[in-house]
């Protein structure tokens, strides 16, 4: 036992004095929060539009100001004939051309009925969609507010409720992923790295000579990145409980019980990989593919699953975050007990056991 | 020359010595190319719905198969009381319940005015925000058609009405697979770019073999000229095998000229090599090196407009993404594949990077000491 805190000692020391190592290592998942909290969204808004308005009417100036004061649109440019189009999106700066064709307001009060054209750059279909959608919402408003409102018979209502994130705050979603994906590198990626550099360096023959058992050799260099982990957990939570706030609806014990069993599991596939690797290069871009992207695309945070083909629905069955990412939604958020997750929780177990088991069968003493 | 020959030899010689990194060169690319822009779809749509109908009527059951035949919505079940309905959304399994009352179709056409309800998992709050507009403009159409059969409108439209044509340009079909995979092809060029060659020359500072080249008469910039050129060369190779699989696999033909794409990226990984140089002068170990290009490069990835729109980040993102080489050759990228914009209309982008590259290669330089 003497031996081996005094090993885990050795590995503090190993990280302590690599400043810049620890400084990103802590600071990788707080820098996440805030880029996703604050920087990265879905919602589309303050894009850059063009306006071709060949009838300049009241009308068409009441719409264009309508676009101007949503928080979706901001005019750029305004072009005066059809062959400026091509090139205003080429030059990549708007994403959406409005174009009003000539006598708009007088059509509107002739025949009732007027046209407006708009052009999207499709290059990014959801955008392209988005803004289409926005921008025919607005005219639709205006013209419902040019006509009398009405009140029509056989209406159908509807009432929509929010569960869960009313305010459809964006963090709800992403922290559970954030922490999915940090623990996942801190654990994978340093422990493969670490054991597989003692072999590139030749210090692991020393350590291997000693009387140290080999397995106890490395499940101390383990240790210090599960207190790590535990570090991070706690910053990523206070973070986002008290700048993102976001609430911890379920039982705080249980998201850290999870949460250390997710990242035994990381630790057990950093540990497979370095005993089937031995250079440093090699280790980290096994880490990358075959644990940090699946991570990232598969685990449901980023894309959803659902819109996958099959195959890829079913690889992300053996990704951990998948999981893990699943119970820290349903404690965190929903703030369901046990009850709700024990299949989750076996299977990471599952996982964990069975990377252990394998990584301990081909851990070898000898050095090739 | 002669020595900036025999270092080109020496370094090509050792990284296709090492079957790992040639794997990791060809199969890397290949693999993510092939896979992510299957996984990268946004698109809201698949929605899980679970009926809760308490009514039973004709009306209901229409109303019911108008919302799965619109393809954004999968019907899970019908539940029997709102209570199941709720264990199905904690269980992950249905994403919306909607709750048709009893007396539904009665009193539409009874009283004028008949009531839905609704409740959306919000967790994910751009998919239920979409899911929700979905399915309201589903339930408006519906009640026009219930209008319709119960009213004569008059055969002109008295009111007035705006007709809103649109079109897409540039990606007619909507395929989001033509957005992807251009973007995630820079991400592969600039891995291969600052990755590797930073971690190639801190080895040769952690294994000490970099001693021996310093007591030669090797001069630092020959070593530098030796270590960038190779990987130059390969990451405009990676780059042809990515335009290869992007036309073989998802047929994409980029409607710009190839070479504007080279001669792009050719100084683009002047810049990002520059920028791997400059890492592998910070540190000292390959563990070190890693790390700091990981999290470079994920803050480089996450703010380039890669995933997310930049129009909608804040002040602070949108000037980090203006000092990030990626943002740069993702949109040119874009541009060219898509659009087919010519040399002159990526003219600003191409003197940023020069800028970029001369920057980032000077400081390396000057911080490149020969001595430890």
């Amino acid at each position: 036992m003497k031996q081996f805190i005094s090993f885990v000692k050795k590995e503090f020391h190993h990280i302590w004095r690599d400043k810049r190592t620890l400084f990103i290592l802590l600071g990788m998942p707080i820098m996440q929060i805030l880029i996703f909290g604050f920087a990265l969204t879905n919602e589309v808004k303050n894009a850059q539009i063009a306006v071709l308005d060949q009838s300049n009417d009241p009308a068409t100036q009441a719409l264009r100001s309508e676009m101007e004061a949503s928080r979706y649109f901001e005019i750029v440019q305004d072009l005066h004939s059809y062959n400026e189009i091509d090139p205003a999106f080429k030059k990549g700066k708007i994403k959406l051309a409005v174009i009003f064709p000539e006598n708009f307001a007088a059509d509107l009060d002739h025949f009732n009925t007027a046209q407006v054209q708009l052009v999207a750059d499709a290059s990014d279909p959801n955008v392209a969609n988005t803004l289409t959608n926005y921008a025919t919402a607005i005219i639709m408003d205006y013209q419902d507010r040019i006509t009398n409102n009405r009140k029509l018979p056989y209406t159908i209502k509807s009432e929509m409720r929010m569960l869960y994130n009313p305010q459809l705050k964006g963090a709800y979603n992403f922290v559970p992923g954030v922490m999915a994906m940090v623990l996942m590198l801190v654990c994978t990626l340093m422990t493969a790295i670490t054991i597989v550099r003692e072999k590139e360096l030749g210090t692991m023959e020393v350590m291997l000579v000693s009387p140290m058992q080999p397995l106890k050799i490395v499940v101390a260099k383990a240790v210090p990145y599960l207190l790590l982990s535990i570090v991070n957990i706690t910053s990523i939570l206070l973070l986002s409980v008290f700048v993102l706030e976001v609430p911890i609806n379920g039982s705080l014990v249980l998201l850290i019980f999870e949460s250390i069993l997710y990242t035994l599991t990381c630790l057990a596939f950093g540990l497979f990989i370095s005993t089937k690797t031995d250079s440093q290069q090699t280790a980290m871009f096994i880490a990358l593919t075959g644990m940090f992207l699946p991570t990232i695309m598969l685990s449901g945070f980023m894309f959803p699953i659902e819109n996958m083909p099959l195959p890829l629905r079913v690889i992300s069955n053996i990704v951990p975050a998948k999981w893990f990412y699943y119970i820290v939604k349903e404690v965190m958020i929903k703030g369901l007990g046990l009850a709700a997750v024990w299949k989750e929780t076996l299977i990471l177990t599952g996982m964990l056991l069975f990377l252990l088991v394998l990584s301990i069968k081909s851990f070898k003493i000898r050095l090739a | 020359m002669r020595t900036l020959r025999f270092l080109l030899q020496k370094e090509f010689r050792q990284i296709f010595r090492d079957p790992s990194i040639i794997r990791i060169i060809f199969m890397m690319p290949s693999i993510q190319l092939l896979i992510l822009p299957w996984a990268a779809d946004y698109e809201v749509k698949n929605i899980q719905l679970s009926v809760v109908d308490h009514d039973h009527s004709q009306y209901a059951q229409q109303l019911v198969n108008k919302i799965t035949s619109s393809g954004y919505f999968r019907l899970q079940d019908y539940s029997g009381s709102y209570t199941n309905a709720m264990q199905k959304v904690e269980h992950d399994e249905a994403d919306l319940v909607l709750e048709i009352p009893a007396g539904f179709e009665k009193k539409l056409v009874k009283e004028n005015e008949s009531t839905l309800f609704m409740a959306i998992n919000a967790i994910n709050g751009v998919k239920a925000n979409l899911g929700g507009a979905y399915l309201r403009s589903i339930i408006q159409d519906y009640n026009r058609e219930v209008r319709l059969k119960w009213i004569q409108l008059p055969r002109f439209s008295p009111e007035l009405q705006i007709d809103v044509t649109s079109s897409n340009w540039f990606n007619p079909s909507m395929n989001y697979k033509y957005f992807m995979v251009p973007g995630i092809l820079v991400v592969l060029v600039t891995m291969v770019g600052s990755f590797l060659a930073s971690l190639n020359i801190v080895r040769e500072k952690e294994i000490g073999t970099i001693e021996q080249i310093n007591v030669t008469p090797v001069k630092k910039y020959h070593f530098i000229l030796g270590k960038l050129i190779p990987f130059w060369i390969l990451g405009l190779l990676i780059l042809s095998i990515g335009l290869t699989i992007a036309r073989v696999a998802y047929g994409i033909l980029p409607a710009g000229s190839f070479s504007v794409i080279y001669i792009f990226a050719g100084v683009y990984l002047l810049a990002v090599l520059g920028l791997g140089l400059l890492l592998s002068t910070y540190t000292s170990n390959q563990q070190q090196a890693m790390l700091l290009s990981f999290f470079m490069m994920m803050v480089f990835i996450l703010l380039s407009g890669l995933y997310t729109s930049i129009d909608s980040m804040p002040g602070w993102a949108k000037a980090i993404t203006k000092i990030n080489p990626v943002t740069y050759f993702i949109e040119v990228m874009r541009m060219v594949v898509l659009k087919g914009s010519s040399l002159k209309d990526i003219s600003p982008q191409i003197f940023t990077l020069l800028g970029f590259a001369a920057v980032l290669n000077t400081w390396a330089v000057i911080n490149y000491k020969k001595r430890s």
